[in-house]
């Protein structure tokens, strides 16, 4: 029994306890329950990382053997480095937080204690996620973290919006899984394991085999690197597998915060990074990951310039800053792509707990155009709101300014053959994301309220247990970059990752610190551009919008539906799949199945059935005949087939 | 000497039951309940006497008679079946009025031509303790004289097995015929002729099969056993469900397996053709049926098919599968009748069976033993059912008869529908009318016993049951 025990199973035996005996805990029990273990699995979280990351220790424990079958075998294990360790501390914070802030803003919800039990269960499964230390356990926690936010986002299921919302996630998520798992055989078929020490050990003997697939002769790792990128693009979000994403925010927004932007979508970069020893040995695939992946931030940055939807213009840029950390790791800057996952998740989870103040605030209402000049009535969220929109769009010093100047800086000094891809589109991405997040402050906090009088006159500043933890994540937001840049990016970090990542001296991080000085400051630059467009649109002269909108229609229209992702998807995959499924129910199951199959069965049998019994009339002369007839028969085929002598 | 003793179990019961008959005669039918517990301790002591000879293999009377483990093990499955049998002949018996001192005797009789038939090791040996056997049971089938059902059931049951007998007889004048010689043998040792010769022996093979086919209730010679069951009276129904079909069945492998070990690929046919026709009519023809004792009839001739696709491989492990089978069987056979005895209603004994309704609401304990019959009659895994098919079907798979084991799980698939539907009736549907408490202790024991047999609990006895009959099976080889 050690603190990780506690750290990892905490979560768990409250989902247990809130699951199981949630009605009669009472809802109270059941928040207390499942907040207080998480809180500890905080605490214990943060000097668990200080205990791995700076004392240098790593850890390695057995929970118990799972599979022994042939070559194949696995444990079920605690592993913990600094990886690991800085996953817990996002994971099990941000997590806390989330737990602590729901109380407030869930307070009004009947079904309170299955709520927390879903939080609790998905905490246990994202732990189970980060904990692995092979392929197979890994999956399971994979897996799980979807379950989770399968139920979450259906969370209120009465809402249709909502059910489909949760399956669409969960049929998007397969597509992924489908290639995550045949990376996992692949992987397990070149190498013999799945445990990650093993894959890793092996990969120098392997690093040139190849696989032959229907006739083509392709390359065994970049195939493996690519498959498993397809897993992590489907949790991930990026572009063409992200379409789940903004639809997520259906769920209740303590949720999007927790899971849809601090660190389930995130789990796809930390495959990448605990798989970076494979990806070292496929530049191909390394120049797939940087062209998704910028391709993504620009994207994502794109559609969330003219959404309405607070939450939605908050989901876009997750999916943008996601696509930053792709570039990052299609740069080979590992290390950058954790920190901007680390700084990521305190400001993005602060922007969405602050959009939840203020959707609490303003009685459900999530349309920014019926919102406006709430920084007066709800400045603590105001304030807030602020902080999170400085770490995001990078004001210097901030959280974001470190991360994502790193990453641009990374996708300018690496040799990828796509970088100055990845740089150009996380440069212009930078320029739009300081626009949609000024506009968001500016359309919610500033100017004349939209909305009407009665909605206004509700509106009122959230309790203490919803704005403390909002409180504390701004400190994170702002603090953690310049507390950790140089552990995380910096001169330390050979110490502080020891090996859990791909580090070497010369890398592109060091590159990266000798680029032209006008490189630098281009975020920063591209920040203020932004910011001054923003002031201009909605401060300034607030019909500038309208009238781009009239002048471009094509092109707004072409944003605002989101590039038509979902009318395409609609139109190749879904359509044509319910077409398959009716024809093959209809036609297939009802009228050829069971007509032939089940019913058709049915009905010959009774018809046999009835005529056997007919056969069976009483009278002795019936049934010697029978008898006569059956000699006969056999005796007849013994005479034609010359008895088989 | 050593042939008295050789034969020393029958002649227990040949000598038992002339004494039987003898209290019978001279203290009538007051005597039946004695008679009864009589006749069980003479199969005990008949049981133990052969238990105590040993399993290894003695000839008497000049090769005509054999005792070996196969004897062995198929005389202690009649003897338990005639026991349960009479377990189950008390109330039943005395309220129809035909608590005759006459039955036990006839059983006894009965039991001595089966034990004989298993112990045959010459044609005319087999042919004696066949109608010793059949002549008893005739008797027995219109044991309720003034019944018309009775002794419709019969007339029909003598008048099909004189035919089937002088079927028999001529297949084995062919066999000497060709062969010159009535010991299994000698058969043996003539091998095969080749043309006209081969196919006159094969002749003579195939009119002694369907002798056998009828006493097994094989198809096409089956047409007897469903107004039989349905007609007799029920405990003599359930003495024909266990018993008979174990001594044929023991007659039937014995003769096949060692006297035309050289005819096997001939043979074979013969039997695939019987075991599929009996498994595909057994498991349709059941679905019709609505009275319970006919729709045992039908379960019995599938069950027979399922035997008999055993034998058909021809291999030890096919005759294993074939002994287990009709232990378990006989076991099935005579805690579902058990059961079918204490469906007593306020007027009287019913058959039908949508009167089983809602058993378990009124009685749940005769419900529970039902359903673990039904179940292990359909073969479901766990129970003892599962496992006699199991047996049968690995080896029907490893001889490579694989269309006959596919025969095999369609039909037992169909028949699970009528045994599953007496579940359904008794769990899920209301009562329509109160069956009575048991009153009838034998009926309790046979039920209890048979059903926890079947239960589970079995995989504490396969093992060793399994044991015997393979080495059962191979003192045939």
């Amino acid at each position: 029994m050690s603190q990780f025990h506690i750290i990892v199973f905490g979560p768990l035996l409250g989902f247990l306890i809130a699951g199981l005996f949630g009605r009669r805990l009472g809802d109270r029990g059941a928040m207390g329950v499942t907040t207080g273990l998480v809180t500890l699995s905080a605490v214990l979280s943060a000097f668990a990382l200080k205990d791995v990351a700076f004392d240098h220790n790593q850890y390695r424990i057995l929970v118990l053997e799972w599979v022994r079958s042939g070559t194949l075998s696995f444990d079920w294990v605690l592993n913990i480095d600094t990886l690991t360790a800085v996953m817990l501390v996002v994971v099990n914070t941000v997590s806390a937080l989330v737990h602590w802030y729901s109380i407030g803003y869930m307070s009004h919800d009947p079904h309170r204690s299955r709520f927390f039990a879903y939080l609790s269960l998905f905490t246990f499964a994202m732990l189970m996620l980060v904990t692995s230390d092979n392929l197979v356990q890994m999956f399971f926690g994979w897996e799980g973290v979807g379950l989770a936010s399968y139920l979450l986002i259906g969370f209120w299921f009465k809402k249709p919006s909502a059910n489909a919302a949760a399956i669409k996630a969960f049929v998007v998520n397969r597509v992924g899984d489908f290639g995550f798992s045949l990376g996992i055989f692949a992987l397990f078929m070149l190498t013999g394991s799945v445990v990650f020490a093993d894959i890793f050990a092996s990969l120098d003997g392997v690093a040139d085999a190849r696989f032959i697939f229907l006739g083509y002769e392709v390359h065994a790792l970049t195939t493996i690197a690519v498959l498993l990128f397809i897993g992590a693009m489907g949790k991930s979000a990026q572009l063409f597998l992200h379409t789940w994403l903004p639809d997520a925010m259906e769920g209740p927004t303590p949720v999007s915060a927790l899971i849809h932007a601090a660190t389930m979508v995130t789990a796809g970069v930390f495959l990448m990074a605990r798989m970076s020893p494979i990806l070292e040995l496929a530049p191909g695939a390394m120049t797939l990951i940087m062209v998704i992946g910028g391709a993504t931030a620009f994207f994502a940055a794109s559609v969330g310039l003219v959404q309405n939807d607070i939450k939605r213009v908050i989901a876009y840029s997750t999916c943008s800053q996601l696509g930053y950390m792709f570039v990052a790791i299609g740069a080979s800057a590992y290390g950058a792509a954790i920190f901007h996952l680390f700084t990521h998740a305190f400001f993005k989870a602060l922007l969405f707990l602050g959009a939840g103040s203020v959707i609490h605030a303003m009685s459900d209402e999530q349309d920014m155009r019926k919102m406006g000049g709430l920084s007066k009535m709800i400045p603590l969220t105001y304030v807030m709101m602020m902080v999170g929109t400085l770490a995001l769009t990078g004001f210097p010093y901030t959280a974001g300014f470190f991360s994502k100047d790193m990453i641009i800086e990374a996708a300018f000094a690496t040799h990828n053959s796509m970088g100055s891809f990845g740089f150009l589109m996380t440069v212009v991405a930078a320029f739009m994301t300081s626009f949609y997040s000024w506009r968001l402050v500016f359309m919610t906090f500033h100017g004349t309220p939209r909305a009407d009088e009665k909605v206004m006159s509700h509106v009122h500043e959230s309790p203490a247990v919803m704005w403390v933890p909002l409180a504390i994540l701004a400190v994170g937001a702002i603090a953690a970059g310049f507390v950790f840049s140089d552990y995380f990016i910096g001169h330390d970090r050979f110490d502080f990752w020891a090996g859990a990542l791909v580090t070497s001296h010369g890398d592109v991080m060091d590159e990266a610190h000798h680029i032209p000085g006008w490189i630098k400051w281009l975020p920063t630059g591209m920040m203020a551009l932004g910011f001054l467009l923003s002031v201009l649109f909605y401060v300034v002269k607030p019909g500038i919008p309208k009238s781009m909108a009239a002048t471009f229609p094509g092109a707004y229209k072409f944003l605002l539906n989101k590039w038509y992702f979902d009318e395409l998807y609609d139109r190749i995959f879904v359509r044509p799949a319910f077409w398959l499924g009716r024809v093959l129910w209809i036609r297939g199951d009802q009228k050829t199945i069971d007509g032939f199959g089940p019913d058709g069965i049915a009905a010959t049998v009774l018809a046999a059935a009835k005529r056997i019994r007919v056969l069976q009339s009483g009278y002795v002369y019936h049934y010697a005949f029978a008898m006569l007839i059956g000699i006969a028969i056999v005796i007849s085929y013994f005479v034609l087939t010359g008895g088989g002598f | 000497m050593s042939d008295v003793l050789t034969v020393l179990p029958e002649l227990i019961l040949a000598v038992g039951a002339m004494g039987l008959l003898m209290i019978g005669v001279f203290s009538g039918d007051k005597s039946y309940g004695l008679l009864k517990w009589l006749a069980s301790g003479l199969f005990a002591v008949a049981f133990l006497v052969m238990i105590g000879s040993g399993a290894e293999q003695k000839l008497a009377f000049g090769g005509m008679f054999v005792t070996d483990a196969f004897a062995l093990f198929m005389k202690s499955v009649v003897l338990t079946g005639a026991v349960f049998a009479l377990g189950l002949s008390g109330q039943f018996m005395r309220e129809r009025g035909i608590a005759r001192f006459e039955y036990p005797v006839l059983v006894v009789l009965a039991v001595l031509g089966m034990m004989m038939m298993v112990s045959a090791n010459d044609m005319l040996a087999l042919y004696i303790g066949l109608e010793l056997q059949s002549l008893a049971l005739y008797v027995l089938a219109a044991f309720n004289r003034d019944k018309l059902r009775s002794t419709e059931a019969g007339l029909k049951y003598f008048v099909l097995g004189a035919l089937s007998s002088g079927m028999m007889l001529y297949g084995i004048s062919l066999i000497y015929g060709f062969t010159g010689s009535t010991s299994f043998a000698e058969i043996a040792a003539y091998g095969i002729g080749s043309g006209t010769n081969g196919l006159g022996l094969l002749f003579g093979l195939v009119f002694l099969i369907s002798g056998f086919a009828f006493k097994v209730s094989a198809v096409p010679f089956h047409m007897w056993a469903p107004d039989v069951y349905e007609g007799a009276p029920t405990p003599i129904t359930v003495f024909f469900g266990t018993a008979p079909k174990v001594a044929a069945m023991a007659l039937f492998v014995r003769a096949l397996i060692v006297s035309f070990p050289d005819l096997t690929q001939q043979w074979q046919q013969v039997v695939v053709f019987l075991s599929v026709a009996s498994m595909i009519l057994g498991a349709f023809a059941g679905l019709m049926q609505t009275n319970i004792k006919r729709l045992m009839a039908y379960s019995s001739i599938a069950h027979m098919g399922f035997a008999l696709a055993g034998l058909a491989t021809g291999t030890v492990d096919g005759v294993q599968g074939v002994l287990v089978y009709m232990a378990i069987y006989m076991l099935m056979t005579a805690g579902t009748f058990a059961v079918i005895l204490g469906m007593r209603r306020k007027d009287g004994l019913t058959e039908d069976i949508s009167d089983l309704a809602g058993l378990a609401k009124t009685r749940p304990a005769l419900a529970a033993i039902m359903a673990t019959l039904m179940f292990s009659l359909a073969g479901i895994p766990l129970l003892a059912g599962f496992f006699a098919k199991l047996y049968v079907f690995m080896a029907v798979v490893e001889a490579g008869m694989y269309w006959l084991a596919v025969v095999g799980f369609v039909t037992s698939t169909v028949a699970a529908v009528y045994y599953l539907r007496i579940v359904k009736l008794m769990y899920f549907d209301e009562p329509n009318e109160n069956i009575e408490p048991l009153k009838d202790r034998g009926i309790a024991y046979v039920g209890f016993v048979t059903a926890a047999l079947n239960s589970p609990l079995h995989l504490l006895l396969i093992w060793p049951l399994t044991l015997a009959a393979g080495l059962a099976a191979q003192s045939l080889f």
